[in-house]
Order: structure tokens, then C-alpha cells, then sequence
């Protein structure tokens, strides 16, 4: 097959299957400004940034135009860069420009290219609206006036997640994105994932921050608080400080939470242990028994939120086990029962949902939540520049004893497929290490929205389907009840690509969230336990702190509500 | 104000467009006509039954001028304030009816949703103006006191 160039700038570069000369440039090396297009979305083509120049002076949109052998376009010249400019600039004349009060600071696409751009000033009046909040929902917050009206969060939520919560309503000068009625957020069928938080280009969704009210629990000396960190924040976290991507820098993480002030530092990932554990033993369970089927995993907030509001017949296919976190918190709970000080639980997440879930009924006692405070990733990359920590510096650290142990399983439940591998480890009857390996190979691993395996397991065949994506999990429910596809355990995750892709972590490319999977199975290699069930903490817990109350503290039963 | 919906009926429309989510204008287009505005407790079960979001319903309905979120009165009544109309003289005829009606630009519909007065445009008959209709009859070469005893016809016919 003969090779397909096309000239951009000048060079000639290879068409290999892009569906737009955009990709082509970027992959050409070129950051070419875009504020609606993103790979994994349909391409909307409203925003203009992109515009290239063809050799008659014509102008495209590049990310909705497809590429051509033989074509020439430039991505710098005079008119476009008055073109660009011109858009910023009207961008701007209707925007809030508080940029240093605003949470997407720092991190917003129209701070960023108005910087680039060198915006000095805007040539037109500003007509920017009174700010227009929506706080409703503990997982983000939206603020109209702050909409540049680019649809990236529509289609994510529609698209990606299937959910829908917002959408464009009316038009001309009056278009906004709105829920159905403008209804608050939370009265809608959001499940709090946060990608559209995490895809806005602006400050109009962002996610909830409660650091302010966690430093004051810091700082008092009455309490004791302990904290417990997700597999996938080791991972997302380092970038921002200057580190790899997708490096592990769990050591690091523990060290600057004891300098913040916590008081104990655990990983979740022990809790994780627990959770294979308590779902093999579910599962094998309901095999015996003959339980319902596909059994479904439970330790994805968005996900039990999802089920809840659209398929609450699959209510009783969830697993009762409660998520790691959740888990950890119970067991921490009981643990300090005793403590003459007031103990405040926290988690550090990579999650937005995961702020709704710690507020759940199920998961409080007397009112008192046994999680008082979900932290995101970039929330605590916050407290760390606030603590004036030198993140890149910092020595290493390893967590608190008595739950001091993790196994490679309990790590990897931060990506796709994990969840599933960790309990593929757990049933296996073959324990040696080249079975071990062999699992990592029968096709749960990799970023893909949907995956499929079967095991073997006392002579019958156990069909496996891992989903991340909402739209993916939906996908998989109908063709389940259209009687098209039967599985036996399905591990849903709402965000795709798992949790080192959630909307707490910092934003990525796909390339990053690939270097962030590979950096737990790193983790995972590195680690010398690989099985949940030879972690000492997690034995020691069942002789003892668990006895007899393995129900009360690590499960739950999510109920149909009216 | 709590419509009242039989879903009976809403099935009915659904049924006449096959459940095909790409029908969703002409399904509220036919919804209004039963409610003359689109209920807002038809959106949830709408949603459910074509499997598009109700913020997307919402999308479309507010994308059109057409559609209706307020409830209509019983009587719709429009005056055309086309530049005809409005040479000849239609804003006092508005004018009364408002405040006969107890009416204003902000509130175009009565309490007891017998009537609702709106201007329209341009109605395309513009020798007979000025000109109103209630709902789809029209009333040609019109004037305030025509217009008073209109509305106390239109009262009694109740
Ligand atoms: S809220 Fe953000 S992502 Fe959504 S349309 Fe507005 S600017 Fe774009
Ligand atoms: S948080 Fe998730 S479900 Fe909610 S509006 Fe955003 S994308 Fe949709
Ligand atoms: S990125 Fe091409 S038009 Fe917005």
C-alpha cells in the first residue's frame, strides 16, 4: 500500500487513518487551539479555534475537516492568528474575568490561550452575566455565566455516560446549558462522575472543593485525623509536581499527608483486599446456592448511583459488599472505638462520586458518616502547594501500622479490570507464578470500554465482561436482557478507563491515562505480595477485629427506593 | 398548577409515531395540542418511553418558539401587531384586553385559564386589519369595544 501524505507547515506528514487533519497536526507536534473537540466525543466544529489556512486561503474548521492526500494547510498564519484572537477576545467580552477567585484558575483552557494569545485587552464591552451558581450537587458545582456554550459537557454526559442531566436549551442570545426545567442538579439523574467537570474548558462546571473545612479539622488539636489514600491517586498525582506521568509516588503522597497534619496514613488498597475477599466469597457463594446472576460489582459510587435511578431490578445482581473505602472506614471506625480523641475520617479520591457516596444513609451512623470528608486528587494537590511542600523534594514515606500491608491485587483495583484480575487471582486453584502472569493475558487488562474473558473454575466455564463508560454498562444491560449476552460477573466502572481516569484526578490524554494503568501494574509487579489472601493485615483482621461482624462492617444492601 | 395527565393519552401519540425518538417534535407537537402547552410531568415519562433525556426534550422545546412550558388559556387570543395592524391602530385593542383580563406582557394567561392574549407578528391578512383570532377563528377590522364585547361573548359561551 502506497503511504498518503498531506503538507502541514510545510512538512510532509503520513495520513495513517485520521478522521481529521486536527489529529494530524497534533500529531505533527503542533498544539493547534481547540476548546470542543475531543477524540473520545463527537466532533461539534462550533468553537472556531482550530481554523488552518489551505494554499487558496481558504479557511477550515481542522478538527471537522477530513484529511486529503496532496492537501496543504498552515496552522500560523497572520489572519488566523487575528482570527483566533478575535474569538478569545468575544470570548471573553461576556466572561467573568475574576480569574484569581475562580476554582478552574490555573487550570482553565480560556485563562491559558488568552495567555497564549497575549490578550492584552478586549476591544468589546463587557456584557458577562452575574454569576448563575447551581451547588446542589455534593460532586460539582455549575455556574452558568462562566459558559463559553462549547457542548463538551453535554456530549460527555450523553455520549460517555449516557446520563443526559444537561443538555442546550433555548437559542439565539438566550442558548444555555441547562437541565430539564433548570431543575438543581442534584434533582435530576446526574450521578455525580464528574466528567463534565473535568472535560469544561472553563470555570462553568468544576468539582466541589472542601479543603477549606478539612485544613480547620487539621488544625484542631482535639481531634485525630486519619486519612486513607485510592490506588489510583499515587499515579495521577506526580505530573503536576513535575514527576512522570502515571509515575507511582505513593511514598511521597503518605510523606506530605503527615506533614499537612494527618495523624495516621493508610492505603486503601488494604481495604481492597478485604473487598476480593468478601466478592469472591459472594460469589462463589451464589454459585453454590444458586444465586442471581451476573453478579455485578459495587465499587463504583456512579455506578450504584446509575442502577439505582435506571435499573433498580439490578439492584439485588450488586454486590453487598461495600466499596474499599467505605470498607476501610468501617474497620477504622470500630478500631478507634475506644480512642480518647475525636477520630475524623478522610479519604483521598480520584473520584467525585465518591463525595456523594461518603454522604449516603447507609453509610453513617446517628448521623455521623463513617467518611466526614472525601478529598480529590486535585484537591490535595492543592493543600500540598498550600503547605508550601516541595512535592519533587520530599523524602518517600510508608504508611501506618497496624494496616500497614497492601497486595498487588488491592493496587490495581485503580484501572479497568483490575477489580476483575484481583479476584481471577483469588479463584484460581493454580497459585504459581507463571499462572499468576497468564492471567494478565487473558484479555482483562487495557484501556478498552469493553472487555470480555471466561475462567475456568471447578469444571465449568465462568463468562467475565469488564465495562468502563456508563454508555458501555448500558450497552451491555440491554443486549443482557434482549438475551443476546450472559455473564456471570460483570465489574462496571463509570468512568472510562477506571479510577486513574476519574474526574478528581488531574485531566489527561489517553496517552496519560495509559501511562497511569501502567503505573499500577508496576506497582503491582513491584510488590511481593500479589494475592488478597496472603496479606497479613487482612488475616490478622479476620481473627480478629472482624470476627463475627464481617456482615455489619463490610456490607451493605442498596434498596429500591420508592 | 398541577396538570392532570392521563398517560393513557400520551400513549396514544406514542403510539402514533411508533415510539421513534426522531418524532420527538411531532409527539410534542401533539401533546400541546391536548394540553395546549407541554405539562411538565410529560417530560419524565416521555424521557422513559423514547429513551432520550429529559433535559434533551427540553432542548427542543424551549429550541422552538412554538412549544409552550406555561399553560394556555382555554382561549388563546392573538393580536397582530404587524406593521399593518399596527399603524391601524392594534395596541389599544391589546391594551383593553389586558386590562379587562387583569392581563400584562409578563402574564399572558388568566388565573382560571380561560384566556391567554399574545401578540403575534405578522398574521398575513393584513387588509383586514387590525386583526386578532382566538384560537384558529379570525376576527377582521377589529377595535377596543369590538374587542369588549368579544371577550364577554366568549364568557358567556361558558
Ligand atoms: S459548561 Fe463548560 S463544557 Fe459545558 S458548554 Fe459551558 S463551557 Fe462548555
Ligand atoms: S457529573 Fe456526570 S452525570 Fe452528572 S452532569 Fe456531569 S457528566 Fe453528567
Ligand atoms: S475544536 Fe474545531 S471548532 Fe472547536
Amino acid at each position: 500500500m502506497s503511504m498518503e501524505f498531506m503538507l502541514i507547515d510545510n512538512m510532509p506528514v503520513e495520513i495513517a487513518g485520521e478522521a481529521n487533519i486536527l489529529s494530524l497536526i497534533r500529531k505533527a507536534g503542533i498544539d493547534l487551539p481547540t476548546f470542543c473537540y475531543y477524540s473520545e466525543l463527537s466532533v461539534y466544529g462550533a468553537c472556531r479555534m482550530c481554523v488552518v489556512e489551505d494554499k487558496w486561503g481558504e479557511i477550515h474548521a481542522a478538527c471537522s475537516t477530513p484529511p486529503k492526500a496532496g492537501m496543504e494547510v498552515r496552522t500560523n498564519t497572520p489572519r488566523l492568528r487575528k482570527y483566533r484572537k478575535m474569538i478569545l477576545e468575544l470570548l471573553l467580552s461576556n466572561h467573568c474575568r475574576d480569574c484569581t477567585t475562580c476554582e478552574k484558575n490555573g487550570k482553565c483552557k480560556l485563562q491559558e490561550l488568552a495567555q497564549r494569545f497575549g490578550i492584552k485587552q478586549v476591544r468589546f464591552s463587557n456584557t458577562s452575566e452575574e454569576s448563575d451558581m447551581d451547588t446542589s450537587s455534593l460532586c460539582i458545582s455549575r455556574d452558568k455565566s462562566k459558559c463559553i456554550l462549547c457542548g463538551d459537557c453535554v456530549r460527555m454526559c450523553e455520549e460517555v455516560q449516557n446520563v443526559g442531566a444537561i443538555d442546550f436549551a433555548f437559542r439565539g442570545s438566550k442558548m444555555c446549558v441547562s437541565t430539564a426545567f433548570d431543575e438543581p442538579i442534584a434533582n435530576t439523574k446526574c450521578v455525580g462522575c464528574g466528567q463534565c467537570a473535568a472535560i469544561c474548558p472553563t470555570g462553568a462546571i468544576v468539582v466541589k472543593n472542601d479543603t477549606a473545612r478539612l485544613w480547620k479539622e487539621l488544625s484542631n488539636k482535639d481531634t485525630k485525623v486519619v486519612v486513607q489514600i485510592a490506588p489510583a491517586v499515587r499515579v495521577g498525582i506526580g505530573k503536576e509536581f513535575g514527576l512522570p506521568e502515571g509515575e507511582n509516588v505513593m511514598g511521597r503522597v503518605v510523606a506530605a499527608l503527615r506533614r499537612i497534619g494527618f495523624d495516621e496514613v493508610f492505603d486503601t488498597s488494604t481495604a481492597a483486599d478485604l473487598t476480593v475477599l468478601e466478592e469472591t466469597g459472594e460469589f462463589l457463594g451464589r454459585l453454590q446456592k444458586g444465586g442471581v446472576f451476573p453478579l455485578i460489582t459495587s465499587c463504583c459510587p456512579a455506578w450504584i448511583r446509575y442502577a439505582e435511578l435506571n435499573y433498580p431490578e439490578l439492584l439485588e445482581n450488586i454486590s453487598t459488599c461495600r466499596s474499599p473505602m467505605q470498607m476501610f472506614a468501617s474497620v477504622l471506625k470500630e478500631h478507634y472505638k475506644h480512642s480518647n480523641r475525636k477520630v475524623v475520617s478522610v479519604a483521598i479520591m480520584p473520584c467525585t462520586a465518591k463525595k456523594h457516596e461518603a454522604a449516603r444513609e447507609e453509610f453513617q451512623e446517628n448521623g455521623i458518616p463513617y467518611v466526614d470528608y472525601v478529598i480529590t486528587t486535585q484537591e490535595l494537590i492543592q493543600m500540598i502547594r498550600e503547605a508550601g511542600i516541595v512535592f519533587s523534594e520530599i523524602e518517600p514515606e510508608a504508611v501506618d501500622m497496624p494496616f500497614g500491608a497492601t497486595s498487588g491485587a488491592g493496587v490495581i483495583f485503580g484501572v479497568t479490570g483490575g477489580v476483575t484480575e484481583a479476584v481471577i487471582r483469588r479463584v484460581s486453584d493454580d497459585k504459581s507464578v507463571s499462572a499468576l502472569r497468564a492471567i494478565a493475558f487473558t484479555g482483562v487488562r487495557g484501556m478498552q470500554g469493553v472487555k470480555e474473558t471466561s475462567i475456568a473454575y471447578e469444571g465449568r466455564q465462568i463468562k467475565v465482561a469488564i465495562v468502563s463508560g456508563l454508555k458501555n454498562a448500558d450497552d451491555l444491560i440491554r443486549k443482557m436482557k434482549k438475551g443476546e449476552a450472559h455473564y456471570d460477573f460483570i465489574e462496571v466502572m463509570a468512568c472510562p478507563g477506571g479510577c486513574v481516569c476519574g474526574a478528581g484526578q488531574p485531566f489527561t490524554n489517553a496517552e496519560g491515562k495509559k501511562l497511569r494503568g501502567a503505573g499500577l501494574y508496576d506497582a503491582d509487579r513491584m510488590s511481593n505480595i500479589k494475592r488478597s489472601e496472603e496479606n497479613p493485615v487482612i488475616m490478622a483482621l479476620y481473627g480478629g477485629l472482624l470476627k463475627g461482624k464481617t456482615h455489619k462492617l463490610l456490607h451493605v444492601h442498596y434498596h429500591r427506593k420508592a | 398548577m398541577q396538570e392532570i395527565i392521563d398517560f393513557k393519552e400520551i400513549d396514544a401519540i406514542l403510539e402514533r409515531y411508533r415510539y421513534e425518538s426522531s418524532s420527538i417534535i411531532a409527539i410534542l407537537q401533539d401533546t400541546q395540542a391536548k394540553y395546549r402547552y407541554l405539562p411538565k410531568d410529560v417530560f419524565p415519562y416521555l424521557s422513559e418511553k423514547l429513551g432520550i433525556s429529559t433535559a434533551k426534550i427540553y432542548s427542543v422545546a424551549t429550541f422552538y418558539e412554538n412549544f409552550s412550558l406555561e399553560p394556555k388559556g382555554k382561549y388563546i387570543i392573538k393580536i397582530c401587531d404587524g406593521t399593518a395592524c399596527h399603524v391601524r391602530k392594534s395596541i389599544p385593542i391589546l391594551e383593553r384586553l389586558r386590562k379587562s383580563l387583569g392581563l400584562s406582557e409578563s402574564k399572558e394567561t388568566t388565573d382560571d385559564l380561560m384566556f391567554t392574549v399574545q401578540t403575534v407578528s405578522c398574521l398575513g391578512a393584513c387588509g383586514l386589519a387590525p386583526v386578532l383570532t382566538v384560537n384558529e377563528k379570525v376576527y377582521a377590522a377589529m377595535t377596543p369595544d369590538k374587542a369588549t364585547e368579544l371577550l364577554a361573548k366568549l364568557k358567556e359561551e361558558n
